[in-house]
């Protein structure tokens, strides 16, 4: 921090107003979406008709809460199994790569390490048609080839999770990688001394010290499985996980029963959020 | 021995790294190239030709909205630099403690939660019958419910929200390495605030920018869901078109084509911005 530097007064007091202004204008979108959830009208938008729970709990037409309406309720179990797919090969592979970048040399890594980062510069969209490109060449190969239907090759949760995974794993690598950096491998070669074997050695030692970072890459994994849009849009069949079915209603226009789980999601996305930080930040 | 177990261990690991580059990013890509220089001469018949690229350059609705996509995602990038970088020095030099840290959290949070929320809530602040509508009536500055959506101003707001984190996090982290006793250094010496931000805040944070503005443009430029909501039907984004081509037209050929060229122009600012700057990627990617 910055002191003794004489600044005029108004300079520091519109500085602060800026700042202030910066910060409403941050929270304005989500404290909005978040107040409608209460409204008591068929629309999110003034008139506020007054104060109700009717879009978490109602149960009569058009008064139908969350907690009742069941094509948002599948698309959130959906969005929930894509995401428990996607984070657990993510954090597998994402694991397998901080080894493979941090402990190992080889011929070629650099290059391995660039094409490792491309998924993070490629727009999330083109991730999706490549890959839908691609699966369809493949399924109409095997199917003329065999005669046999590869459906899972088409559009489908399957192509889902692996469109989500195939830039997820990016984020899990580079936050295992962190901690991996940060271990004494002295450790490790103590226990070898003392009779471990070098699978064991990593079992008991090395996996250990990197459980938060793996856990926090299975958090940040989920949060960007479940808010994810442009690559699914791209790849979802007939399951459409929750941002798909959200979006859809968006566009016909809907009750405030969005405004009621994008509540939901923002209390539980800033929850995990901060965990993954908290994981993060742990004996650092 | 002990070499031999290595070697297994380098292959199993190096295994699930290739299987996913290769199946996920290499071939799925260089498939879409090949079917974006396919041109479709009869029912299932095929001929290799640039024609999808031709179609491209012919029709000025498409390179216009290239443009356009282009244009509008530059502006964007300026925008939330020029919005986003007093709030960054605000929070990496003039606090501390626990107040840098709540104020660094509160512009985390917004970012995760999903775009579509983000999104939403800005439809409801700019539609006819939204809150600013109302409130310019409540204020008695404006006679009748007005229209803020559906607007090119609307996309720029959106795309600014969207993507100042991932300006403010690399500024934050750029302006927190530089030592505070330089610019009171400056200061001692009788320079003046501008000439102190220009000399000596902004080289040093100049990593910091670059991969802000990258991260910034090629978001904007991928963007789907901020164009379709907020710049309503006749707003035209190429992520759009491509979309479109693909889902409305089913003309993968021409899609894979227009998928290309974004892919191209986003490479290509990212190559520039990285060359102009010296840097790599690995390093500017580790900052955001």
């Amino acid at each position: 921090m910055i002191t003794g530097i004489p600044q005029s007064r108004a300079f520091k007091w519109s500085y602060r107003a800026y700042v202030t202004l910066f910060f409403i204008y941050l929270a304005l979108p989500l404290a909005t979406v978040c107040a409608f959830a209460f409204n008591d009208s068929v629309f999110p938008s003034l008139p506020w008709e007054g104060f109700t729970l009717d879009w978490f709990f109602g149960t009569d037409a058009p008064y139908i809460g969350v907690f009742h309406e069941s094509p948002i309720l599948r698309s959130l179990v959906t969005s929930g199994v894509v995401a428990f797919w996607v984070s657990v090969l993510a954090v597998f592979v994402g694991t397998c790569n901080a080894f493979l970048f941090v402990r190992h040399e080889f011929r070629g890594k650099a290059i391995l390490y660039v094409l490792m980062l491309l998924p993070l510069i490629i727009p999330g969209i083109i991730l999706g048609i490549s890959i839908l490109v691609f699966s369809s060449t493949v399924a109409n190969f095997l199917e003329d080839a065999t005669g046999l239907w590869f459906d899972r090759l088409r559009p489908g949760l399957i192509l889902v999770v692996l469109g989500q995974f195939s830039f997820i794993t990016t984020f899990a690598t580079l936050v295992i990688s962190a901690r991996l950096q940060k271990f004494d491998p002295s450790l490790e070669e103590a226990a070898l001394n003392l009779g471990a074997t070098h699978w064991g050695a990593v079992r008991a030692v090395t996996l250990p010290f990197l459980y938060p970072a793996m856990v926090a890459a299975g958090v940040v994994a989920v949060l960007m499985s479940f808010e994810n849009f442009n690559t699914t849009l791209m790849l979802v069949g007939s399951d459409a996980p929750l941002t798909i079915t959200m979006f859809d209603r968006l566009k016909l226009g809907s009750t405030p029963v969005l405004n009621a789980v994008s509540l939901l999601l923002i209390v539980v996305s800033a929850l995990l959020g901060l965990a993954s930080l908290l994981l993060q930040k742990r004996d650092d | 021995m002990a070499t031999d177990r290595s070697k297994l261990a380098f292959w199993l690991l190096l295994a699930p790294c290739l299987i996913w580059l290769v199946t996920l990013i290499i071939l799925p890509h260089v498939g879409m190239f090949l079917v974006s220089l396919r041109e479709k001469v009869g029912v299932r018949e095929y001929e290799t030709s640039f024609a999808n690229y031709a179609v491209f350059l012919n029709e000025p609705l498409y390179w216009n909205t290239f443009a356009r996509t282009a244009y509008m995602s530059i502006a964007a990038t300026i925008l939330t630099l020029l919005i986003g970088f007093p709030i960054s020095y605000y929070i990496a030099k003039l606090t501390r403690g626990r107040t840098k840290t709540t104020s660094f959290l509160m512009c985390l949070i917004p970012f995760w939660v999903s775009e579509l929320v983000r999104t939403f809530g800005w439809m409801i602040l700019l539609r006819e019958t939204g809150v600013f509508s109302n409130f310019l009536q409540y204020l008695g500055l404006v006679n009748g419910p007005i229209e803020m959506l559906y607007n090119d101003a609307a996309i720029m707001t959106g795309l600014v929200y969207t993507s100042m984190l991932f300006m403010v996090v690399p500024l934050v982290t750029t302006l927190d390495s530089l030592d505070d006793s330089l610019i009171e250094a400056g200061y001692d010496l009788g320079a003046s605030g501008f000439a102190i931000l220009r000399e000596i805040v902004i080289p040093h944070a100049m990593p910091g920018i670059v991969s802000g503005c990258i991260v910034v443009f090629m978001l904007s430029l991928g963007n789907y869901l901020t164009p379709i909501l907020l710049g309503g039907k006749d707003s035209l984004w190429f992520t759009g078109l491509i979309y479109s081509q693909f889902i409305t037209r089913f003309n993968w050929e021409l899609g894979s084509a227009f998928g290309f060229l974004l892919l191209g122009l986003s490479s290509l600012i990212v190559f520039v911005g990285l060359k102009l700057t010296g840097q790599s990627l690995g390093k500017t990617m580790a900052q955001s």
